[in-house]
């Protein structure tokens, strides 16, 4: 079917194929490869996207779905270069290791934010829940979120211990 | 150059600097494997068996070969090559027998994932369906189905295995010290228990993906997920008889690998595919469901300890069976066999060993390296083994422990003699002991307690690891400048989330005294443009890469104090550098930059002197020996790290309901390169290490279907699975080969995390837990159904 969709600020008119994802579509017809698929099963979180201004696993979503809608990819959160306030909170508390849970993790921390904005730690882990990590074991992404809610010091940052 | 000269520059190492790939990684602009498209590519699919164990009647492909749109069918008839890391036992496609459900027995290319897809629904495969051998408890018994009736005929590794033709063993290792029966003889008690595990899946978030191109004249590249790039290429080379020059493998960023992705996968027949293809690039990546049977996992074991222990709580002797289930095929499982039998004790003192570890084929997926190789599973055995013991003699678990550890002048399984310098494992006991309060509870804790209902225990454990590599294990790093005195490095070391790219440009930058933002750690890894590495794995890249990092810093800046002495007239003693110029060191003023220097210096008339400055670097592991093929004996491990983790559970005597309150773990790192990266590959095993401790486990119907392969039935832990506290503790004794000291510690994170969650369960209920992972219901039938202690007691003092 023909469909137009607002992806990060541009608008594309496409032909899509009527059974293909939102996930597919992004990665291979739009080759906005920064939202990744880990299980096409809507089990992992990878490829976390925000239509319409609210997170959903584009894998669960049908392209066709999106006509007409507005979607928000990884690729538009750094605006011009610089990296967001929750992306330079990954960083400072080293959220990131392989990289590929990254895009779903920071967009599901923006809509948590967004409804949540001194969410809790409970409240962390409730929002990110939807979002599968092997390596980081979350809890620097946790640290990361109240960093960059204004809940973390130089001092309550978690830290490495010496013996 | 000075060795001595202080320098105004900052030391990078030790210092929380933040990882060189986040941004690529936060911004979606890292490339994977997973995100590479190529002109003219094609999309591969598989056809896999429904059966565990089948022969292979027909296969008819002239369904699918018709179908429009596709270039390529492949079966296994029409391929000639094995494949296989130590023994090789693995054909590309399964030719006249499947030995596990899920194994690939007919490829497609096609124009599309949607017509390749539709092609192998097309493929018909007719299957004489056998009883398959599922445990391998039941495959050593003589009258089990054979996996590979022809392990008579396949080459392997002589120096390493020792294959046994006529049964479904591929290897079994040795280890022979002291005098077992003196050992036991001269026991107080003697205590002997089963403990096991079953397979469980690595999990990486990115499945396994590869493109392979395979043009005309042999020209092949590969783009893949791999760990490894020269393995592989080897592996590749060896079952394709190229020679290593007419093939490229390049990796680009990894989505998580954790063993999974080291040695060769999905290559060979994609290789296979683009020939047939007529050399177009063909690409294929594991669904999730493929990623559990179709890709490998990790080794379930049975592990039977016997333990002997004198009056003193000294252990006298120690019988360690281990039973690895390395599935369909050898693989790493045989080596996982060989590294866990040398490890099988942990890290105390036993006089008296003796170790038979068999690997041993079933009808399932096979195992291969998994974070840890080995060790996670038996220590599971062994640290509840240690707890039981403890329990037996009426010592406290901690005290029984801190009595038996390894200390400066212990000789190892093998008869290496421990060391001051080799690592500090009671360190580490007593600071993971200390970290959760070990042996009481706290008032807040009683209160706790008081108020839930449930009951409140601690449990502690330890661990050790050395890397599983062969001896002469080396690598090479060179470090070129740019023009305008920046560097770059490269290195075949794969990071592969670990940090590796990160603590290498630390360990530059400190050796050359430049800020870490002059050094750039290249991202791809390519084998055509790279010096060699063996593997990205068995915790050794920070010891081997690292020490090649610094033999190539110096061979740098030997290489610009060279060219700086004949332009400033001076001899090299007296230079000394800061991150932009070399000078001399009693008159500053006169000086050159680095910048003047890095691709050759030029006088004002024009005349140009030097070259490029290419620093490069080689390391060897120093030392090490095969080890004896009848006793074990011989030095096998680059460096020890050890370990401990403290675990406090609570739990429901009712129902079995536990929850995790803290993890403390501590290890001895030598020297902590950064600790923000530390701490987090740290916490990410000790998590790793709680799924594989409480939930995860492949599952098998009795005629080895595979039940469970998605993230739905095969939970991985989430962000609300994790404990209320979790603490990182660094010990640092410095290893003396080390990098500024440094060892690896990539692994041990995950290691025992399970008998000390189930040290803590066994603590606040008496549940005596033996299998792993550790479920509810586990708990709750080991607390209904206690057996009397004696029953594991052979020997005991006459009371």
């Amino acid at each position: 079917m023909w469909m137009s969709v607002e992806v990060n600020g541009h608008i594309y008119e496409r032909e899509v194929t009527e059974h293909w994802t939102l996930l597919r579509f992004l990665r291979e017809d739009l080759e906005l490869t920064g939202t990744k698929d880990g299980c096409s099963a809507g089990e992992c979180g990878d490829c976390t996207v925000m239509l319409n201004g609210e997170a959903v696993n584009a894998c669960m979503v049908l392209a066709a779905e999106a006509d007409g809608a507005t979607v928000e990819t990884i690729e538009a959160e750094a605006a011009k270069g610089e990296l967001s306030e929750i992306q330079a909170a990954f960083a400072r508390n080293y959220a990131v290791q392989c990289g590929y849970c990254t895009a779903g993790m920071v967009m599901s921390v923006r809509e948590l934010l967004r409804h949540n904005p001194k969410p809790t730690v409970a409240e962390i882990k409730e929002g990110i829940e939807g979002n599968l990590c092997r390596c980081t074991g979350y809890q620097q992404i946790i640290e990361a979120v109240l960093d960059v809610s204004g809940q973390i010091t130089n001092e309550t940052r978690g830290g490495l211990k010496y013996v | 150059m000075s060795d001595t000269t202080t320098s105004s520059v900052a030391t990078r190492v030790g210092d929380s600097v933040q990882r060189v790939d986040d941004t690529a990684k936060l911004t979606g602009g890292a490339m994977y494997a997973s995100d590479l498209v190529f002109a003219g590519m094609l999309h591969a699919q598989v056809k896999k068996s429904p059966h565990a164990r089948a022969k292979i009647v027909a296969i008819n492909t002239s369904k699918a070969e018709n179908l429009p749109g596709v270039h390529a069918v492949l079966t296994g008839k029409e391929l000639n090559y094995r494949i296989g890391l130590y023994v090789a036992d693995k054909d590309i496609l399964a030719k006249d027998a499947v030995r596990h459900f899920g194994e690939a027995v007919a490829a497609v290319a096609a124009e599309s994932l949607d017509i390749a897809s539709r092609a192998v629904d097309l493929i018909d495969v007719e299957y004489e369906v056998l009883p398959p051998v599922l445990s391998q408890m039941d495959a050593l018994d003589e009258s089990s189905p054979l996996v590979h009736p022809d392990l008579g005929s396949y080459d392997y590794v002589k120096a390493s295995f020792s294959p046994q033709p006529g049964t479904n063993i591929p290897n079994i290792t040795k280890i022979r010290k002291g005098d077992i029966d003196a050992g036991f003889a001269e026991a107080k008690w003697i205590i002997e228990r089963e403990y096991t595990n079953p397979s469980v899946q690595h999990v990486p978030l990115e499945t396994h993906v590869a493109i392979v191109e395979w043009k005309a004249g042999d020209e092949v590249t590969i783009w893949s997920s791999a760990q490894s790039p020269f393995t592989l290429r080897d592996l590749f080379c060896r079952a394709f008889k190229l020679p290593h020059n007419k093939v490229r493998v390049v990796i680009p960023h990894v989505g998580g690998a954790f063993g999974g992705k080291a040695g060769i996968h999905l290559e060979p027949l994609l290789a296979c595919l683009s020939r047939k293809a007529g050399g177009r690039p063909v690409k294929f990546q594991a669904t999730r469901e493929e990623e559990f049977s179709l890709l490998p996992c990790r080794s379930a074991l049975t592990y039977r300890i016997k333990t002997g222990v004198d009056a003193d709580g000294r252990i006298t002797a120690q019988k360690l069976l281990m039973y690895w289930d390395s599935g369909a095929y050898a693989d790493y499982a045989v080596n996982v066999t060989r590294a866990s039998a040398y490890s099988a004790g942990g890290p105390y003192d036993i006089p008296n060993a003796w170790v038979d570890a068999y690997t041993i084929y079933t009808n399932k997926p096979w195992g291969t390296a998994y974070r840890g190789f080995g060790h996670v599973e038996f220590f599971w055995g062994l640290e509840r083994h240690m707890e039981l013991v403890a329990q037996v003699i009426g010592m406290d678990p901690l005290e029984f422990r801190k009595k038996n550890l390894l200390k400066p002048g212990s000789t190892t399984l093998t008869g290496e003699r421990i060391n001051e310098h080799t690592g500090n494992p009671l360190k580490c006991l007593e600071a993971a002991a200390k970290a959760i309060n070990y042996g009481r509870l706290t008032p807040e804790e009683e209160e706790r307690q008081a108020r839930t209902g449930r009951r409140i225990g601690k449990g502690i454990a330890t661990l050790h690891k050395a890397p599983a590599m062969p001896s002469f294990t080396t690598t090479a790093a060179v470090i070129k400048m740019n023009s305008d005195g920046s560097v770059v490095v490269n290195i075949a070391l794969t990071e592969i989330g670990q940090g590796t790219a990160t603590v290498v440009a630390q360990m530059a930058a400190d050796r050359l005294r430049f800020p870490v933002s002059l050094v750039k750690v290249a991202v791809e890894r390519d084998t055509d443009k790279d010096p060699f590495d063996w593997q990205t794995v068995a915790s050794k890249g920070l010891l081997l890469t690292g020490n090649a990092v610094i033999a190539a810093c110096d061979d740098l800046l030997r290489q610009a104090y060279s060219d700086a002495a004949q332009v400033l007239r001076a001899q090299t003693a007296d230079l000394d550098h800061d991150a932009e110029r070399i000078f001399i060191m009693q008159r500053p003023e006169e000086s050159v930059t680095f910048a003047a220097l890095s691709i050759g210096y030029v006088y004002p008339n024009g005349n140009g002197i030097g070259g490029p400055l290419i620093g490069l670097g080689r390391y060897t592991a120093q030392g090490l020996t095969s080890l004896d093929k009848e006793t074990g004996q011989g030095l096998p491990a680059l460096d020890w790290t050890y370990g401990a983790h403290g675990v406090i559970a609570e739990v429901d005597p009712e129902t079995g309901e536990y929850k995790v309150i803290k993890i403390a773990s501590a290890f001895d790192v030598g020297k902590v390169i950064n600790p923000g990266t530390m701490r987090g590959q740290c916490i990410g095993g000790m998590i790793q290490g709680l799924g594989t401790a409480q939930c995860e486990s492949y599952i098998y119907d009795g005629h080895g279907h595979l039940l469970n392969p998605s993230l739905t039935d095969n939970k991985i832990l989430t962000s609300k699975d994790l404990p209320e506290e979790i603490e990182c503790i660094a010990v640092e004794t410095p290893q003396l080969d080390g990098p500024f000291g440094a060892r690896g510690v990539g692994e041990h994170p995950m290691i025992s995390v399970a008998p000390a969650l189930a040290n803590a369960i066994h603590d606040a209920t008496g549940a005596e837990l033996t299998h792993m992972p550790v479920r509810f219901e586990d708990v709750w039938r080991a607390i209904h159904n206690k057996q009397p202690i004696d029953t594991w007691v052979t020997k005991a003092p006459a009371v």
